[in-house]
């Protein structure tokens, strides 16, 4: 039995419709006999039979649309006998079943009939959209640099490498005292973002808000202060041992032991972890730590590292990487910027020796690191030189009184003198 | 039809060995074209498909005047001029399939067929654009002082190109060995002659650029093979370029199906009367050379080739997608 | 010609060619040169001047006005064994021998399955600026370089026109040879040996550091010549000579401009659709992130080359645009 399947007539033919049988089942056929009319994009055309036989049966009827390959028909060829009706349906039905498979494929593979209508959304360009070339945000990248701080000298003010390179240069921060940034309640300066305005109304903005945040703490907040001299011998070494196996991408940075230990501290001292609201306390569950985070042009923001005690060192380095970029290229969540319960200031870089903090309000403390240094270091009857590193802790006296901070640098000196723990 | 008889398409009487291997020739073109038919509705083939049926005398004919160290530059109706010309059966199915066993490695496809060992110069799909390559052949045997024919097969259609009269032009100029053979089938395509041309007589057309020019009837293999043998005689003896038309007609539309809607049965019917095989065949049946078995055992001998040739490109290979991109420019340096 | 040392001497870049193809019908004898008035004229330019009595009318062969058919026949010339050397007299005419170029030379050996390779060269005249109008003014080299089989070769400099002739007729494939009109006068210094070169580098032919201006043939010396003034004013432009347009030499294009973080196109092509916009676009796919500027073209303008000289001057690329141009994209935006 053959099949006698909807011809291919034409390279971009996907399908034909039967007009008109011209034989019946039981005519004999031969070779190259029209057997059949079909209608293409094109016209009607006659197809032939490729088969000496007898039609056994028509499986298509006249006026249907099917695809290349579909049985049209079945011949008997010659010397087979006829075979039963039941068999001969299955049969069929079976050679009929790859088609309509076949069908939506080449309906899948088919263009549209139509062009569909393309229509073009505008957008508007972003209005703070900065303008920089391709070799400027990647030396900038590269450098640290946020283009935002930058002044561009390319046509329509366009950041280009030679801006990046050296037209702008750096600006240091106000030396000291250091002060958290506005957030919370106040109208804090939003963090640069893609609407964010020229950066001269913005620097001015946020001075407005630091001002407005710091005049409140010094007027409000009762500040009482410790200082303790912690040895950083050990947490440096098992750093630097920890570092030497990493490629120098993925080394952590001093300061992050540093702030898993004032996260740590402050799970055993929690009421230096919150806000002073209506008049009473009120602690925190999550430590959020508030890391102050100088900007080139002035000013300062300070972002949080979420659940500080809860991430590993590594962890807490990439969060910190990735909060440093953020907030240098404007893309800080407002989370980050309103969620710290605590604020960690390292001046050390800049070779500060103690850091007398203003706590940022609501906030009850404020942890400040300085340069670490070796010094001379009495231990054991032993005078020794050691890295030494001066913590302080600024705190808010209608929360807390002297000896639970006290308590917490002592806290903060064990985990730093039992670095496995951090 | 108004065939310009001269001298030489009154065939002279055939030897049987000679008159059966013409008949044999065109069976196998036929038979090999009624395959790629099945085939292409079957949708093995695809793309374009040009059949020779009802023309095949012109390439029996001519080809069997020439020799194997002559150049062929052929058409996209070409199948049977390769297939004549030596390439296997199997090669060129493969070609049709795509396959990397093909001639022209797939890369070419039915209008495509290539064969450097039987300096087949290639079916060409740009109509008249063949001329010129023939031509230059020609130059190259002459300015290399080879006795050898260029052969350049194309259709009526390519007589209005501007290939087609600078190419004479240039081979009657320079006096080029080239055989021109206008395969006359009366249709571009879909549009007949007489509304294309101002004069319709191709042959005098060639003879304005002072070539011998000779119409004869394409139907008749041995007319053909007795003109193209005398032309190709001069053009070996140095005389230049020669013009053979043969007026023919193709059975089958232009490409593989159309609804010809251009011509009306009762032409095709006449024509299909003068069908070659069959004429040829009955000629030879009463002149007592051809027997039913004699035909039943040729028809035995190309089935089975035919069905080899199938199984060939069946089995053949699909070219590695790395290779996609060779023979854009040569792998090889030229001495 | 004359000797300004033993080793050194001067020659036009019409007489380079001429000697390119002396030089090549000497040692090949397969080699022909094929074209209108080539012959008894001596050829249209005067390139061929002085061959014809030297070789005769077989190896310099005068055609008729068929550009289809004689190039056709130089590539079945070519198919045959011969090394011709096909010269249409403009690019203007090749749009009558487009069809055996493209349809034919660039694709036979790939129809064929890589049996029959077409060892032609073709030699155009190009190129606009000398008030010869529309019809005969145009630079379409970067059409043909568009079309993969075909290499391109714009020959800018005395040295390139009198060694570049060699390695295309010692290339299997057809290669298509670009002689700006323009530059036929031009003079150059070359070594007495000079011969072939390559013909698959581009050639950096001024280093600079703030800015690439990429450019081939006539522009290049526009190009130099605009980098002289700009370098007095402290802007050091690097000038590329593309020499080749097909296939493009990527690699020298991207280190320059890794280097000077700036590119300019200048080509003699309409700028839509050009060589100018392929270079740009490749540009941006292999050194976005080296860009300090955008990627700017100066072409012709999208006009049809007038007569008039100042409106062909306005329509032409030219020095004091480079200048202009350059400028803008190194200096402050004002």
């Amino acid at each position: 039995m053959a099949d006698f399947p909807m011809p291919s007539l034409g390279a971009d033919m996907q399908e034909g419709t039967l007009v008109e049988w011209l034989v019946k089942p039981g005519d004999r056929v031969k070779r190259r006999d029209v057997v059949a009319v079909v209608e293409t994009d094109k016209a009607a055309i006659e197809i032939e039979v490729y088969e000496d036989g007898v039609i056994e049966r028509l499986v298509v009827e006249p006026g249907q649309k099917v695809p290349v390959g579909t049985v049209l028909a079945v011949i008997r060829t010659d010397g087979e006998p006829a075979a039963a009706p039941k068999e001969e349906a299955a049969a069929a039905g079976e050679m009929a079943a790859p088609a309509p498979a076949r069908s939506e494929a080449a309906a899948a593979a088919a263009p549209p009939e139509h062009e569909p209508a393309v229509s073009v959304p505008s957008v508007p360009e972003p209005a703070g959209r900065i303008k920089a070339s391709p070799y400027a945000r990647r030396l900038a990248a590269e450098r640290g640099l946020a283009l935002e701080r930058l002044q561009g000298t390319g046509p329509g003010g366009a950041i280009r490498a030679a801006d990046v390179e050296g037209g702008v240069a750096p600006q240091v921060p106000p030396a000291a005292p250091d002060q958290p940034p506005p957030a919370v309640a106040e109208q804090a300066p939003a963090p640069p973002t893609a609407e964010s305005p020229p950066a001269r109304d913005f620097q001015a903005g946020m001075r407005r808000a630091i001002a407005a945040a710091m005049a409140r703490s010094n007027r409000e907040i009762p500040h009482y202060y410790l200082q303790l001299r912690i040895d950083m011998s050990r947490t440096l070494r098992r750093l630097e041992a920890e570092n030497l196996q990493r490629p120098i991408r993925e080394r952590i940075l001093p300061v992050v032991p540093l702030i898993k230990a004032v996260a740590l501290a402050l799970n055993e001292v929690p009421e230096l972890n919150g806000y002073w609201l209506e008049d009473r306390l009120q602690p925190r569950e999550a430590i959020n730590i508030g890391f102050a985070i100088a900007l080139r042009q002035g000013g300062l923001i300070t972002p949080a590292l979420l659940n500080a005690d809860l991430q590993n060192l590594d962890e807490l380095m990439a969060a910190l990487r990735d909060l440093i970029t953020r907030a240098r290229s404007g893309g800080l969540r407002s989370s980050e910027m309103t969620e710290a319960t605590v604020t960690v200031t390292s001046l050390g870089d800049l070779g500060v020796e103690t850091v007398y903090g203003v706590i940022y309000p609501p906030q009850v403390a404020l942890v400040g690191f300085g340069r670490t240094q070796e010094q001379p270091w009495a231990e054991n009857g032993m005078l020794a030189v050691r890295p030494v590193l001066t913590a302080t802790l600024a705190a808010d006296h209608r929360a807390t009184d002297g000896h639970r901070g006290a308590q917490f640098l002592d806290a903060l000196n064990r985990y730093l003198q039992e670095p496995e723990k951090l | 039809m108004k065939t310009r008889k001269n001298a030489t398409t009154r065939a002279e009487p055939v030897e049987r060995e000679h008159g059966l291997h013409l008949l044999r020739s065109m069976i196998r073109i036929r038979r090999l074209e009624d395959k790629c038919a099945e085939l292409y509705t079957t949708t093995k083939i695809r793309g374009f498909l040009h059949l020779y049926d009802g023309e095949e005398a012109v390439a029996v004919g001519v080809l069997e005047a020439l020799t194997l160290d002559d150049a062929i530059v052929a058409t996209y109706r070409e199948h049977g001029h390769a297939l004549i010309r030596g390439v296997s059966a199997g090669c060129i199915l493969a070609e049709m399939y795509g396959r990397q066993e093909g001639c022209s490695r797939g890369r070419g496809g039915s209008m495509h067929l290539f064969d450097d060992r039987t300096r087949f110069y290639g079916g060409n799909a740009i109509v008249g654009a063949g001329l010129p390559i023939a031509v230059g052949l020609a130059l190259a045997d002459k300015m290399q002082e080879k006795s050898r024919v260029s052969c350049c097969f194309f259709g009526d259609g390519a007589v209005a190109e501007g290939e087609f009269h600078e190419s004479l032009n240039l081979a009657a100029l320079w006096r080029l060995p080239v055989l021109f053979v206008c395969e006359n089938n009366l249709y571009a395509m879909g549009t007949a002659l007489r509304y294309t041309q101002s004069v319709t007589d191709i042959a005098a057309k060639a003879a304005s650029y002072g070539m011998p020019a000779a119409a004869v009837d394409g139907m008749d293999v041995l007319a053909v093979e007795a003109a193209a043998h005398l032309a190709a005689e001069a053009i070996r003896a140095g005389e230049g370029p020669q013009f053979l038309e043969c007026r023919t007609y193709r059975f089958r539309a232009h490409s593989m199906y159309d609804a010809e809607l251009y011509r009306n049965r009762a032409e095709v019917e006449e024509w299909k009367k003068r069908c070659p095989i069959a004429t040829f065949t009955e000629r030879l049946r009463d002149a007592g050379q051809v027997s039913d078995d004699d035909l039943a055992q040729i028809e035995a001998e190309v089935a089975r080739e035919i069905s080899a040739a199938v199984a060939f490109a069946e089995a053949g290979s699909q070219e590695p997608l790395e290779d996609l991109t060779r023979f854009v420019y040569s792998e090889r340096r030229m001495p | 010609m004359t000797t300004t040392a033993e080793t050194m001497r001067k020659l036009t870049y019409r007489e380079a060619v001429r000697e390119a193809i002396r030089e090549a019908m000497q040692k090949d004898e397969r080699v022909f040169l094929m074209g209108e008035d080539v012959g008894r004229y001596g050829g249209c330019f005067a390139v061929s001047k002085g061959l014809f009595d030297e070789f005769g009318p077989e190896r310099i062969r005068d055609t008729p006005l068929s550009e289809s058919g004689f190039v056709g026949a130089g590539i079945g010339a070519a198919l045959g064994g011969m090394r011709p050397i096909v010269e249409i007299m403009t690019v203007n005419f090749s749009l009558l021998a487009a069809d055996q170029i493209i349809n034919n030379a660039a694709v036979l050996l790939h129809m064929s399955g890589g049996l029959f390779n077409v060892p032609i060269v073709i030699r155009l005249a190009t190129g606009g600026g000398r008030q010869v109008a529309a019809q005969h003014s145009r630079s379409l080299e970067g059409w043909y370089a568009h079309i993969p089989g075909l290499k391109v070769l714009t020959p800018a400099t005395v040295e390139d026109a009198r060694g570049m002739l060699w390695t295309a007729l010692e290339d299997p494939d057809p290669v298509l040879i670009f002689e700006n009109s323009g530059l036929y006068n031009m003079e150059g210094t070359l070594p007495v040996e000079a011969g072939a070169v390559d013909i698959d580098r581009a050639r950096m032919r001024r280093p600079g550091r703030d800015i690439t201006i990429i450019s081939y043939a006539a522009s290049l010396f526009k190009a130099l010549e605009a980098a002289e003034i700009l370098a007095r004013e402290g802007i050091e432009a690097e000038v590329i000579d593309l020499r080749t347009l097909r296939p493009l030499d990527d690699t020298t294009l991207l280190d320059s401009v890794a280097r000077t973080h700036r590119a300019l196109i200048v080509d003699e092509g309409w700028r839509s659709g050009s060589l100018a916009a392929e270079i740009s676009a490749r540009i941006m796919e292999g050194a976005f992130y080296e860009l300090d500027a955008p990627v700017e073209r100066l072409c012709s303008a999208e006009v049809p080359l007038p007569y008039a000289k100042h409106l062909e001057d306005a329509a032409l690329p030219q020095v004091d645009k480079i200048v202009d141009l350059v400028r803008t994209m190194v200096g402050g935006h004002g």
